[in-house]
């Protein structure tokens, strides 16, 4: 790996690598990258500050999901963003096995549900209220789903409850699956230039916020227990009758292993913190200004040294 | 992706039996017509007759892994593989590792791949191969593409050597290769989802099981092209051998394997071009560089840089495809006695100096050694605006919007409905005709009992539709595929351009073109068809052209001489004589549609793809080799009945 991006941040940190590193293995600390631009970023960040501390620091790409069970047999030493969507099946799962940690929490909150660009709302202006759906079902309709609106969905590995959601509020919509988060921005890129209606799952933060503003679709408030007690939410007669949290966690999971091996770097790593502002920021410099992930990460440590400085004194 | 064909050497059952063919399809049309009448559990395997091999196979890969200690065994293998990458990775991209000398400057690294190509076939080659690394390193992505390098640099040695010994033991010992060839068939049917968890679980995710699964992936033309020169050693040869007193160490070193070097150099071609093909894919499970930047650049729509991306892996697949078919044909050289040294070893030693020289040139020039970001001429963005601009045409969008309406809602759909329609037991009666007529009883048999396999696994109606993607792709890349073919082999002005085009879409990396086919189509069964179509209409024109091509000059001229126009000469003598190899076409056609079927889950299907992608969340192994298998069986019934029909048909034709 290059290693003059982190020089100045070397500089930086100098006084800071006291002793307290000298417990470190000098293995390489092996962190998952996986292909969305903000989890890059914010690795080469962790990344930069454990190097700059004396660590050895070695990125490997993996699959998002797989990723938990490399962590729990320490091939992979940490993971900086398991979203409580997306990957809290997969997570929990490696959890029961052993081997893996929930070692901290970052302040930003995650959300994932049903989404529309600007433009949608011009063409049913009853959104972002979930009733307008069935009003506007029509203006979604494909060739494939006939007269129903077409909710796209993400890929099934991502094991969401839309289905289920379909029919607990009777919603006049076919849900299609998208394989990949490539096809879903496919989809609306495509629909970008008539400005088509489009409702489809989406999620915060990434940088389709930047490129597309939109809205989530207001559901009925998520409340604890929607998903298996038919009781709770408007519809008493069904599960999954609401919206999904609109504060998910973002977590960091680790080796249960790093602690005794990287003492010093297990410390920073329990401090570490992002905020929904910050994460933005990091997929910006690489999805908008076209940075490399490396450079845009040692861009970041130079503009918010009071953010992350905390973390490495003792 | 040939498949080896293991049934001929088993099989006994001989000729044509119309007769208990048509019965066998008979029934299966007056099953279907009954269907409202048949039983349950003909139409559907009721569900409790569904074994949970799943949890079986799960407890077989645990009872390996943690009871017989496999893990350990791999662990070893892989620690072993990651010294080997370690020195690769040092010394292509500068990697921290032993020895430490790394990385090697981008322009020596160009100017020696010019003198091989010089060296190989002269003075095209060597300016394909310059342009090539030039290319690379111009538009800023030489580091990644370094890193792609350093594993290939690895996995395609150990694929040859592997592939060779396993080729001479086959030669050696019938048993073994009667073993090894179904082993080696389900290797490469197998869809690569499936090589994903097991190379995680038991290689360490990263580069390490990056590089078994290309091993994995790129070894069996080898074993095969190998076994097969062996065989074909001609007697006289292996005779002088033997007089000359060789012991048998010395036979296989100095007789059989120089003899057979042609068809082994052959199987070293086919291993790097698989290698290369799985560049995206194995970035899955940590394979660095080409792939998982490219994979990252799709995930944010960058469709500019992902195209720059394809292309470099195109230019180093076509740079190593025809330095290494240049290979094949190159004779050794043998000197006159007493020619100098430096003469003989002329190109090595020109290599060399050349790279010595351009690295003590680097240390004064840097732009030499590594082109920064910023100094690049990639032009990502403009690509992506001319992209975008074909993809929101007017036109392109209208005729796009049509075909979708008209092809999902009066083709495909009304298709997959048909074949969901069917009765199971009807779907195997017709697979046992097929392999009846072509190969007797033993053949249906075969066939039939793949797919009853598949019925029995539970899996039947994702595995149909399936199936309905990849006969509706292979169906529209015949009707575009043929006749393209066709006119390529009769128009020699028209066949270099359409090679070289089916050259770059086979290497072309699919996520690439994914992304556009969903722009045009949607998330919607065309774009699935659409991507499918691209990658099977390769094999499809490339074997017509060839087949048309080989037909005998002789026959050709009769047909002129008694007077056939055109259209006669084509219809009743050429398209004849080159059925059989077209029909090995069609067979790689649904050999490269069943891979990509897999891969466009990431598109969006509902078929065996879906779940396959949905059993990674979970690290569910033993369902996920049990879809595995689905799609393997599948694609293996084909190849059955399609390889037995056209060796059949080529003794026929005495085409040998």
């Amino acid at each position: 790996m290059r290693t003059t991006t982190s020089v100045s941040v070397v500089a930086l940190v100098a006084f800071a690598s006291s002793a307290a590193y000298a417990a470190d293995s000098s293995d390489p600390i092996v962190i998952p990258i996986h292909n969305w631009s903000s989890q890059i970023v914010m690795s080469n960040v962790v990344g930069q500050i454990f190097e700059a501390a004396g660590n050895n620091v070695e990125y490997v790409t993996t699959d998002s999901q797989a990723v938990y069970e490399s962590v729990r047999l320490g091939d992979v030493t940490l993971e900086l963003e398991v979203w409580e969507g997306a990957f809290g099946k997969s997570f929990r799962a490696a959890l029961e096995k052993g081997g893996i940690e929930d070692v901290a929490t970052h302040d930003a909150v995650t959300r994932e549900d049903w989404w529309y660009p600007m433009w949608t709302k011009e063409a049913c202006p009853g959104l972002p209220d979930w009733n307008a759906l069935n009003e506007c079902a029509a203006l979604f309709a494909t060739p494939e789903t006939g007269d129903k609106g077409r909710f796209l969905a993400g890929p099934v590995d991502w094991l969401k409850h839309d289905q289920e959601r379909v029919d607990a509020l009777g919603l006049n919509y076919t849900v299609v699956n998208a394989g990949s988060a490539a096809a879903l921005w496919a989809e609306i890129a495509a629909a970008e230039k008539d400005k088509t209606p489009i409702v489809l799952f989406n999620w915060t933060p990434n940088f389709a916020e930047a490129v597309w503003p939109g809205e989530f679709v207001n559901f009925p408030e998520w409340v604890d227990g929607c998903d298996v007690d038919p009781a709770v939410g408007p519809n008493p007669d069904a599960a999954f009758d609401c919206g999904n949290p609109a504060n998910g966690y973002l977590k960091i999971a680790a080796w249960e292993g790093m602690k005794d091996k990287w003492p010093g770097a297990y410390g920073v790593l329990q401090k570490v913190n992002f905020t929904n502002a910050q994460i933005a920021e990091m997929a910006k410099l690489v999805d908008v200004d076209e940075m490399e992930p490396e450079d845009a990460a040692a861009k970041w440590l130079e503009d918010n040294a009071d953010v992350w400085k905390p973390w490495i004194s003792m | 992706m040939a498949v080896a064909d293991f049934s001929s050497t088993t099989t006994s059952g001989r000729g044509f039996r119309p007769g208990l063919s048509a019965m066998l399809l008979g029934l299966a049309v007056f099953l279907a017509v009954l269907k409202p009448f048949l039983p349950a559990f003909a139409v559907r395997l009721p569900d409790a007759a569904v074994l949970p091999y799943d949890v079986w196979f799960q407890s077989l890969f645990d009872f390996l892994k943690d009871d017989l200690g496999l893990i350990y065994v791999t662990r070893t293998i892989s620690a072993g593989l990651e010294w080997l990458l370690d020195i690769t990775a040092n010394l292509f991209y500068g990697k921290h590792r032993w020895p430490y000398i790394g990385p090697m400057p981008w322009a020596a690294v160009a100017a020696v791949v010019a003198i091989i190509g010089y060296a190989l076939k002269g003075w095209k080659m060597a300016l394909l191969g310059a342009v090539t690394f030039v290319w690379v390193a111009l538009v800023g992505q030489w580091e990644i593409a370094m890193q792609t390098m350093s594993v290939i640099a690895v996995a395609a040695p150990v694929a040859v050597f592997v592939g060779l010994v396993l080729g001479i033991f086959a030669w050696k010992f019938p048993r073994f290769e009667a073993f090894l060839a179904p082993v080696l068939a389900i290797f490469q049917t197998l869809p690569f989802f499936t090589y994903l968890l097991p190379a995680v679980i038991f290689f360490k995710v990263g580069p390490t099981a990056g590089c078994v699964a290309t091993i994995l992936y790129a070894m069996p033309p080898m074993v095969l092209m190998s076994t097969l020169g062996l065989k074909k050693v001609r007697s006289e040869v292996v005779e002088a051998g033997h007089m000359s007193g060789s012991t048998r160490w010395q036979m296989l070193r100095h007789v059989y394997i120089p003899s057979a070097r042609t068809e082994i150099l052959v199987g070293v071609n086919q291993v790097i071009m698989l290698s290369l093909a799985m560049v995206v894919l194995t970035a899955f499970i940590g394979m660095p560089g080409l792939g998982a930047k490219l994979l990252s650049l799709m995930n944010s729509l960058k469709l500019g840089r992902s195209f720059e991306i394809g292309v470099t892996i195109v230019l180093i697949a076509v740079t190593m495809d025809r330095m290494s078919k240049a290979w094949v044909v190159t004779q050794p050289v043998h000197y006159e006695r007493g020619t100098p040294w430096w003469i003989r070893h002329r190109y090595p030693l020109l290599a060399v100096g050349a790279f010595i020289g351009i690295t003590v040139l680097a240390q004064a020039f840097p732009i030499l050694a590594e082109i920064k970001r910023g100094q690049d001429l990639s032009i990502g963005s403009e690509i992506d605006s001319v992209i975008t601009a074909i993809l929101s045409n007017d036109v392109v969008t209208g005729v796009t919007g049509w075909l979708r309406g008209f092809l999902v809602t009066s083709v495909l759909i009304p298709f997959r409905n048909a074949l969901l329609w069917l009765p199971t037991i009807s779907i195997l009666l017709a697979c046992a005709a097929a392999g009846c007529a072509v190969g007797g009883w033993r053949s249906a048999a075969l066939a039939s009992g793949f797919l009853a396999i598949v019925a029995a696994t539970g899996w039947w109606d994702r595995a149909v539709i399936t199936l309905y993607s990849v006969i509706s792709a292979v169906c529209v890349a015949a009707l575009v595929g043929l006749p393209l073919g066709v006119l390529a082999a009769l128009k020699r002005r028209w066949s270099d351009p359409i090679l070289i085009a089916c050259d770059t879409a086979q290497t072309f990396p699919s996520f690439v073109y994914l992304i556009p086919a969903i722009m045009l189509f949607g998330v919607s069964d065309v774009s699935v068809v659409f991507a499918i179509f691209i990658f099977a209409t390769v094999p499809l024109m490339r074997y017509t052209i060839e087949g048309i091509r080989a037909v005998p000059e002789e026959v050709a001229e009769a047909a002129d001489m008694s007077g056939a126009t055109r259209m006669q000469k084509l219809f009743k003598v050429q398209l004849p004589l080159a059925l059989p190899t077209m029909v090995i076409g069609v067979n790689q056609a649904i050999m490269f549609a069943f891979f990509m079927v897999i891969i466009a889950a990431f598109i969006g299907t509902q078929d065996l793809g879906q779940e396959l992608q949905k059993t990674l969340a979970g690290n569910e192994l033993g369902k996920n080799f049990v879809l595995g298998m689905c799609v393997a069986l599948m694609a293996l019934a084909f190849n059955h009945i399609l390889m037995r029909w056209s060796e059949d048909r080529r003794k026929t034709l005495g085409l040998g």
